[in-house]
Parts: C-alpha cells; sequence; structure tokens
C-alpha cells in the first residue's frame, strides 16, 4: 500500500535557523507510525510543517497531494486532523461547541459524528454544556482527539497526547487512540516522548536527533534495539 | 496583528541605538556634516521656508517626547497635544503677564511639563492598551475647552498675542534666523539628552518594561518609578517644544491645539518610526509638510490624500522611515565590518 | 421625577446608538486587536448612502435594507483591502491605516455631498407617549437595536458561520486547525460592524442631522462605553453604552450643558475605570510570562 503521507528531505526553518534538516519520513495507509526523540529533537516542528504552520523546503505528499504552500486551513479540509501541542483547546467555548468547530468541515454528517464521539468519549457528553477551559487535562485531551475525528481524517497527527497527564489517564487515552485506529480506518502520525507505550502501538517509527532521523524501522524492531532502549525506554 | 506583546511597535533589529551602527567615526563625521547644513542652510533660503524649517525642529522636540514614551516605553498617548499647550501657554503667561525673557520660559516650560507628566503617569499607571488611549483622548478633547474656560489667564478664545524675540544685536541675523537658530540648538540639546537617556539604563529599563512587565519587574525594575518617569520626560520634550512654537509664531490660542495636533504628532511619529530618534525628525517633517502637500494636490478633499499618504506609509514601511531603514544599515555595518577584518588579514578570533 | 425619568428615556435612546457602534468597535476588537478609528466616518458614510437613496424615492425600509447590505459588502471590502496589509505589523501601523481610513471618508463624503447639513428623514413620528415620559422616535430607535442585537446573539449563537467567528477570534490557530478560513471571518467581522454601524448612523441622523462630522462626538462616546463596559466584552459594549447615553443626559440636563458636557461626562467615565481598569465586565488581560 502506498504512504498516505511522505515527507522527502522535509527541510523545516524557525525564521532564519533551520530545526529539521531534510528528513524522510512515511506513514502507511490504515498504520499508526510514531516519531520519537528528546525535547527539542524537531518533532513537533515536523508535525507543524505538515500543516503548513512553518516555512519549509522539500517535499510533503499527502495522498498524492503536495502539502507545502497550502495554508493552514486548506490541509485541514483535505483531511489532515491536527491534535497540537497544548490542545488547542477552545477555553471559552463549550465542549459542544468545540466538538460542532472540528465537524466544520463535514457540516452535514456533524450530528452523526458528534454522537459518535460522545460514544468513544461518555465523559464529554456529562460535560457537554461545559466551557473547554473548565475541562481537566486528560478531559481537554480527549475533546481535542474528538474535535480531530470530527473532521473524517484520512490522516490524524497527534502531538504528544500524553503531555502533562497522569499514567493513569494516559493509559486511557492510548486505549481509546487504539481503538480509533481499528474502528475509524484513520492513519496516524503519533509524535510521543513516552516511548514505551507508543512503541506497544504503532506500526513503525522514527527517532530524530536534533533534526535528523537516526533511527527508523518497525516499532518492534525499535523497542528491541539494545541502545535505543537505553537512551529512550529505560531499560 | 502582532499580537505578542504589549508593544506599540519596535524595530525589528531591537537595535534601539540612535545614530548608525557603524563604527565610532562614520558616525562623528555624518553628525557634524548634518549640524553644519543645517546651520548654513536659514542663510541659503528664504523667510518663509526658514519658519517652516523652524517649525520642523520644533514638531521634531515634540515628537520625540512622544517616541520616548510610546515607542520606548509602550504607552500610548493621544493626549500630547494638551502637554505641547501647556509648555506654549507657559511661555506665553511668563513673557505676556510677568515680562520673563524668551529664552528663561524654555526651562520653564520643560518644569512644567515634567509636573504635569509625572501628575497624569501616576494615574496612568493603572492602564494600558486602549484605556489608556481612552484617558489621554479626554484630556486632548479637554485641553481647548480648559484653555477657554480659564479665560483670565489665558486671554480665552482670543489667546494672547506675543512679542518676537529679537536677534542679538552684531550677529547681523533678522529675526527668523535667530529664531532657527534656537530652534536648531534646542533640537540638538534633544536629542543629545534623548540619546544619553535611551541608550543608557533608564533606556533599557523602558524597553524592557514595554516589551516584557513582568520580567523586568522580576528582575528588579521598579517598573511604576520608570513607567511616570517616562512620562515625564515624554512631556518635559513635548512642553518644551510648545514653548519655542509659542515664541516663534507669537501667537497663542486655544483653537492651534486641538484633537488634531494629537493625533498629527502620533502619526508623524509612527511614519518616522516610533521607537527611533532619528524618526522624529522625520515626523516633524511630515506634519509641516504634508497638509500643505495634500492641499496642493487637491484643494476639494485635502485631508483624503494626508489620509491616503499615511496609509501609503503605513502599508510600505510599517515600522516608519527610520525603523525600515535600520536594519539595512545594520547590515551594511556588519558587511563593512567583516570587510574590514578580513582586509586586517588573516586570523579573525 | 418626571424630568428625571424623561432624560434617563432619551438617554437611553442615545444610548442605544452609542451601544451599537460600541458593539461594532468590540468586535473588530476581539478579532484583531485593533480599535477601528474609522468606525464613524464609516457609519457616516453609510448614512449618506441612505439618505442619497431616500431622496431618489426608495421607501424608508427599503433604503435601511439597501444600505445595510452595500455596508456589509464595503467593510468586507475595507477588511481585505486596507485592513490586510498590515495585519502582520505592529499594532500602531494598523492604528495609524484606521485614522487614515477615518480623514479619507471624512473628506471623500465632504466633496461628494458638501459640508452643508441635511435633514435626515425618521421611520418613527416623534410624538410622546406615556404621559411624555419617552417618545415615539425615542423608543422606535430602542426597538431598532433591541432586535439588532437579537438578531446578533442568534447568529453567533446558534449558526455555524457565526460559532466559526467566535472561534477565529478566540484562537485562530486552533480556527485554522478546524478548516475554518480566519482570514475570510476577520472579513465578514467587519462587514457586520459596518452593517451595525450604518443602522446607528441612520437611527440617530434625525436627531443630529446628516453632516460629515456628525459622527466624530458618537464615536466618542461609544469608544467610551465600550471601555466603560470592557473592551474584549459585547455585553459590556452594549451596557456601556447605554451608561454613557443616559449619564451624558444626566449630566448634559443637571451639571453643565454645551461643551463642557463631553468632558465632564469622560471625567466620570475615567473616575470609574479607575476602580475597575478593565471595564465593568472585561477580564484582565493575561499575560504570559
Amino acid at each position: 500500500m502506498a504512504p498516505i503521507l511522505q515527507l522527502n528531505g522535509l527541510k523545516a526553518f524557525y525564521g532564519q535557523s533551520e530545526v529539521v534538516h531534510g528528513i524522510d519520513l512515511a506513514v502507511e495507509e490504515g498504520g499508526m507510525t510514531v516519531l520519537l526523540g528528546a525535547n527539542g529533537a524537531g518533532k513537533t516542528t515536523t508535525l507543524r510543517a505538515i500543516c503548513g504552520m512553518v516555512r519549509v523546503e522539500g517535499e510533503i505528499v499527502f495522498a498524492g497531494k503536495r502539502l507545502e504552500r497550502r495554508a493552514t486551513e486548506d490541509i485541514a479540509g483535505l483531511g489532515v486532523a491536527h491534535v497540537p501541542e497544548g490542545r488547542g483547546t477552545f477555553v471559552g467555548l463549550t465542549v459542544e461547541e468545540n466538538l460542532r468547530l472540528g465537524g466544520y468541515t463535514r457540516l452535514r454528517e456533524a450530528p452523526t459524528n458528534i454522537e459518535r464521539m460522545y460514544g468513544y468519549f461518555p465523559i464529554l457528553a456529562q460535560r457537554r454544556r461545559q466551557q473547554g477551559g473548565a475541562l481537566s487535562g486528560g478531559e481537554q485531551q480527549m475533546l481535542a482527539i474528538a474535535r480531530a475525528l470530527m473532521m473524517q481524517p484520512r490522516l490524524l497527527v497527534l502531538d504528544e497526547p500524553s503531555f502533562g497527564l497522569a499514567p493513569r489517564v494516559v493509559e486511557d487515552i492510548f486505549k481509546i487512540v487504539e481503538r480509533i485506529k481499528k474502528e475509524e480506518r484513520v492513519s496516524v502520525l503519533l509524535v510521543e516522548q513516552n516511548a514505551n507505550l507508543a512503541l506497544e502501538l504503532a506500526d513503525h517509527a522514527y527517532l530524530l536527533e536534533t533534526g535528523y532521523v537516526v533511527a527508523s524501522g518497525s516499532a518492534k524492531a525499535l523497542a528491541d534495539d539494545p541502545q535505543i532502549r537505553r537512551a529512550y525506554l529505560g531499560y | 496583528m502582532d499580537k505578542s506583546s504589549a508593544a506599540i511597535a519596535r524595530t525589528p533589529l531591537g537595535t534601539e541605538r540612535f545614530g548608525f551602527a557603524t563604527a565610532g567615526t562614520g558616525r562623528w563625521a555624518f553628525a557634524i556634516l548634518a549640524i553644519v547644513i543645517a546651520a548654513a542652510l536659514p542663510f541659503a533660503l528664504s523667510k518663509y521656508h526658514v519658519f517652516e524649517l523652524t517649525l520642523v525642529m520644533i514638531y521634531a522636540i515634540a515628537v520625540l517626547g512622544l517616541n520616548i514614551l510610546t515607542g520606548y516605553n509602550g504607552q500610548i498617548s493621544l493626549g500630547h497635544g494638551g502637554f505641547f499647550a501647556a509648555g506654549a501657554y507657559t511661555a506665553a503667561i511668563l513673557m505676556h503677564r510677568y515680562g520673563v525673557p524668551y529664552w528663561a520660559t524654555l526651562p520653564a516650560a520643560g518644569f512644567v511639563g515634567f509636573v504635569l507628566g509625572v501628575l497624569f503617569g501616576l494615574p496612568a499607571l493603572r492602564f494600558e492598551g486602549p484605556y489608556l488611549a481612552l484617558v489621554t483622548l479626554a484630556m486632548a478633547l479637554a485641553t481647548p475647552q480648559l484653555l477657554k474656560y480659564f479665560d483670565t489667564w489665558t486671554g480665552g478664545q482670543q489667546g494672547i498675542n506675543l512679542v518676537k524675540p529679537t536677534p542679538p544685536a552684531g550677529l547681523g541675523l533678522n529675526q527668523d534666523r535667530w529664531l532657527y537658530l534656537i530652534a536648531l540648538v534646542a533640537l540638538l540639546l534633544a536629542i543629545r539628552v534623548a540619546a544619553n537617556m535611551l541608550n543608557g539604563r533608564t533606556g533599557r529599563a523602558w524597553v524592557a518594561i514595554r516589551d516584557h512587565p513582568i520580567a523586568a519587574a522580576a528582575m528588579g525594575i521598579d517598573t511604576a518609578r520608570y513607567k511616570t518617569l517616562a512620562f515625564g520626560t515624554s512631556t518635559l520634550f513635548t512642553a518644551v517644544a510648545g514653548a519655542l512654537s509659542a515664541i516663534a509664531i507669537g501667537y497663542v490660542s486655544p483653537e492651534s491645539y486641538s484633537l488634531f495636533l494629537s493625533i498629527s504628532f502620533l502619526v508623524g511619529a509612527a511614519v518616522g518610526g516610533i521607537s527611533t530618534i532619528g524618526g522624529a525628525i522625520v515626523g516633524g517633517f511630515f506634519i509641516q509638510f504634508v497638509p500643505n502637500f495634500a492641499n496642493d494636490i487637491s484643494d476639494a478633499a485635502p485631508w483624503a490624500i494626508y489620509g491616503l499618504a499615511m496609509l501609503v506609509c503605513m502599508y510600505t514601511m510599517p515600522h516608519g522611515v527610520v525603523g525600515s531603514i535600520k536594519p539595512w544599515l545594520a547590515r551594511l555595518a556588519q558587511w563593512t565590518g567583516e570587510q574590514r577584518k578580513r582586509k586586517d588579514g588573516g586570523n579573525s578570533p | 421625577m418626571h424630568e428625571f425619568l424623561q432624560q434617563v428615556f432619551s438617554g437611553l435612546a442615545a444610548g442605544s446608538v452609542y451601544a451599537s457602534v460600541a458593539l461594532a468597535l468590540v468586535m473588530i476588537y476581539r478579532s484583531t486587536d485593533l480599535v477601528n478609528f474609522a468606525q464613524g466616518e464609516m457609519a457616516m458614510f453609510s448614512t449618506y448612502i441612505a439618505w442619497t437613496l431616500v431622496n431618489a424615492g426608495l421607501p424608508f425600509w427599503g433604503a435601511f435594507a439597501l444600505t445595510l447590505a452595500v455596508s456589509f459588502a464595503g467593510g468586507m471590502l475595507i477588511e481585505r483591502v486596507i485592513i490586510r496589509p498590515v495585519e502582520n505589523a505592529p499594532v500602531l501601523a494598523a492604528v495609524i491605516v484606521t485614522i487614515g481610513l477615518l480623514l479619507i471618508l471624512n473628506s471623500v463624503a465632504g466633496w461628494i455631498y458638501t459640508y452643508t447639513v441635511q435633514d435626515f428623514p425618521s421611520p418613527f413620528p416623534d410624538r410622546p407617549l406615556l404621559h411624555a415620559l419617552i417618545t415615539t422616535r425615542d423608543l422606535g430607535v430602542i426597538a431598532v437595536t433591541l432586535i439588532m442585537l437579537v438578531l446578533l446573539f442568534l447568529f453567533f449563537r446558534y449558526t455555524s458561520t457565526g460559532l466559526a467567528m467566535r472561534a477565529a477570534a478566540q484562537n485562530p490557530t486552533s480556527a485554522r486547525l478546524c478548516g475554518i478560513r480566519v482570514g475570510h471571518m476577520l472579513a465578514i467581522g467587519w462587514g457586520l460592524a459596518a452593517a451595525i454601524g450604518a443602522t446607528a448612523g441612520i437611527m440617530v441622523a434625525p436627531v443630529l442631522f446628516l453632516d460629515p462630522n456628525m459622527m466624530s462626538g458618537v464615536l466618542l462616546y461609544a469608544f467610551a462605553g465600550a471601555l466603560l463596559g470592557g473592551i474584549t466584552s459585547p455585553v459590556g459594549a452594549v451596557v456601556g453604552g447605554l451608561i454613557v447615553g443616559v449619564t451624558e443626559n444626566l449630566v448634559g440636563t443637571y451639571l453643565i450643558a454645551s461643551q463642557l458636557k463631553l468632558t465632564v461626562a469622560l471625567a466620570l467615565i475615567i473616575l470609574v475605570l479607575v476602580f475597575k481598569p478593565n471595564g465593568l465586565f472585561g477580564t484582565a488581560i493575561v499575560r504570559r510570562v
């Protein structure tokens, strides 16, 4: 199967500084690829590059279309749903309004989709009329993922979903992500510092260090690699 | 909109220094050349043009005051016309009622301006952004009304007529040239004082407060004191400019100090480059000449041309004329510095 | 007492006009962090358009509707053509642009329509009601403003576009990630603000009489009202505008007439702001360190 997302020689810049130095990366259709690495490795920058939020050189190919030079909202409209670092919740709007916004590009199916999201995340149904800002960190993460799924995306891009969350909550979220991957038939590109959990779930993995890909392969292969285990998995 | 900070505007590279980033001798040579040319100009131009340039320099001092407050310290003022008026009327009343010689009214106006600025700046500490804009706007609106109200002092609607200063005997200068030179000296003094303050500790504190007020306070900068000082310094400059304008024009009246004057100062400051010193001079030119040009182009809708000029300036140079030039000069300085290193040969550090 | 109530009611009518313009200012401020100083002149220009249509023979409400449509389009156009070039520039540059726009509109209106003061028809007869507590005209102005506010509320609360606009104003980045064209939302916001301003201008013209400088006082009071209510709060804008209208009337009647009225009214508003520096309903500007 052709990869749904392919990065070829991608460079990304913050202002004049080159932060990502020509990486190649592929996400198989229907699969989950994880991008690992320490702080400052360029993982978030790569995701932002895909969504047109930073200056890039090189190629980004999504479902046969080139994404460089497209506006963020157009990329979203093409079927890339990005759950940003920090969730990006609309704190002043209610949970239901947040979901409706996720469904902005799929207005006709939105009511059905909202019910389906409440199925995945019952806690959101309970809090549907509460302000986004009143939710706990874990609930906001669920809301962010649900909002992204409202777009009926072909590619779900998740930036550090475990960030700032208690381990129990993180487990719950990852269980849901796994279920989503099976039931929604969406490809997933996941960025995580929590390498253990991520490698259990993913099919493929890339390891980023200061803007370069230093290792790639199946998730199992990377998990078994002793050097990577010592450096990133802690054992 | 650049929402990233409370800053009104700032020059891109953060190089707030006046003058050029080129090394020592280059900067001094240019400055001396400029001063010599400026001093020689009144002998080459007609009386009217000399008078116009005098006004340019007076407005430049006023705008410099605004740049200090709004550009370097980030506190917006839509009311500087009021402080200009305060200086003008201080000079007028001292000369007219008490026979004070004209040159002595300048420090007096400066003092009055400073005190008013501090009195205003203290409550202004509570306000930011559009709220501060409203408070200063209210002041600008109140000024002509207050001037008319206290008519025993101010001469009310009629204003006060003044005798223009006579040049000292034996210098062979006529009145207009004398006034021009006074304004020139005042402007050079103002630039020197401003540059010293802005390039020194006070200026750095002001900029820190503008860009990162919380961090500045955390570093131990007394925010309230510096902000009030910025206000007082700013209004000192503008009040002195006001006094000079009263002396140069020979007449003060409430109509001259309307809201439009305050707006003009802000426009001139922005067009010149609000976080710069040189921009104040450009602003002075803009305030004095563009309305006249606008009238020449269209006497049916001159203010439309003026407004259009403002738009064009902001589209092409959003950081003002001097603000937009500075990065290029810095790059030039970098390039010449590198060339010099290369010429000095071999091992650079 | 009777006179007091009369002044309160007529103050509410004036306040409705201020509230409308204040609301327009707040809408634009929320989405672009910019005070649109040209809002008053845009409203004035719209009113002249309505005047032209009425003089050409259109019935009042037809001219009103057409003017609103034209103003909406004009507002969108202004955002895309005049404001967009400075949307990434320092805020001061954008402020100067709105001031420039103010001068252009005022001057062009004076050129096209001259500075002669004109009559402007009111759709409401000017008759006293309720034991002369309020006139039918004032009641009409308040009613029109109320209807407009209700329609706006429904729009923003229940339509997708309204929701998208609120989202774009609150968090443009997240809005883009949802596929919302933030630029379009801005343009629509300016269009709505222009239409609101047009309504205000048309309502106030019969009282203030139509001339290019008609809206300058209104803008001032609206600005003060918006700040009094809290520049980030639409509810605050309306409440603030109404308070300013009533205050202006009472100050003018009981304290001091003519020109100083403005100064005194502003002084009172500023006094309130000293105790509530972010306005009555405003939220403090959260600073990220």
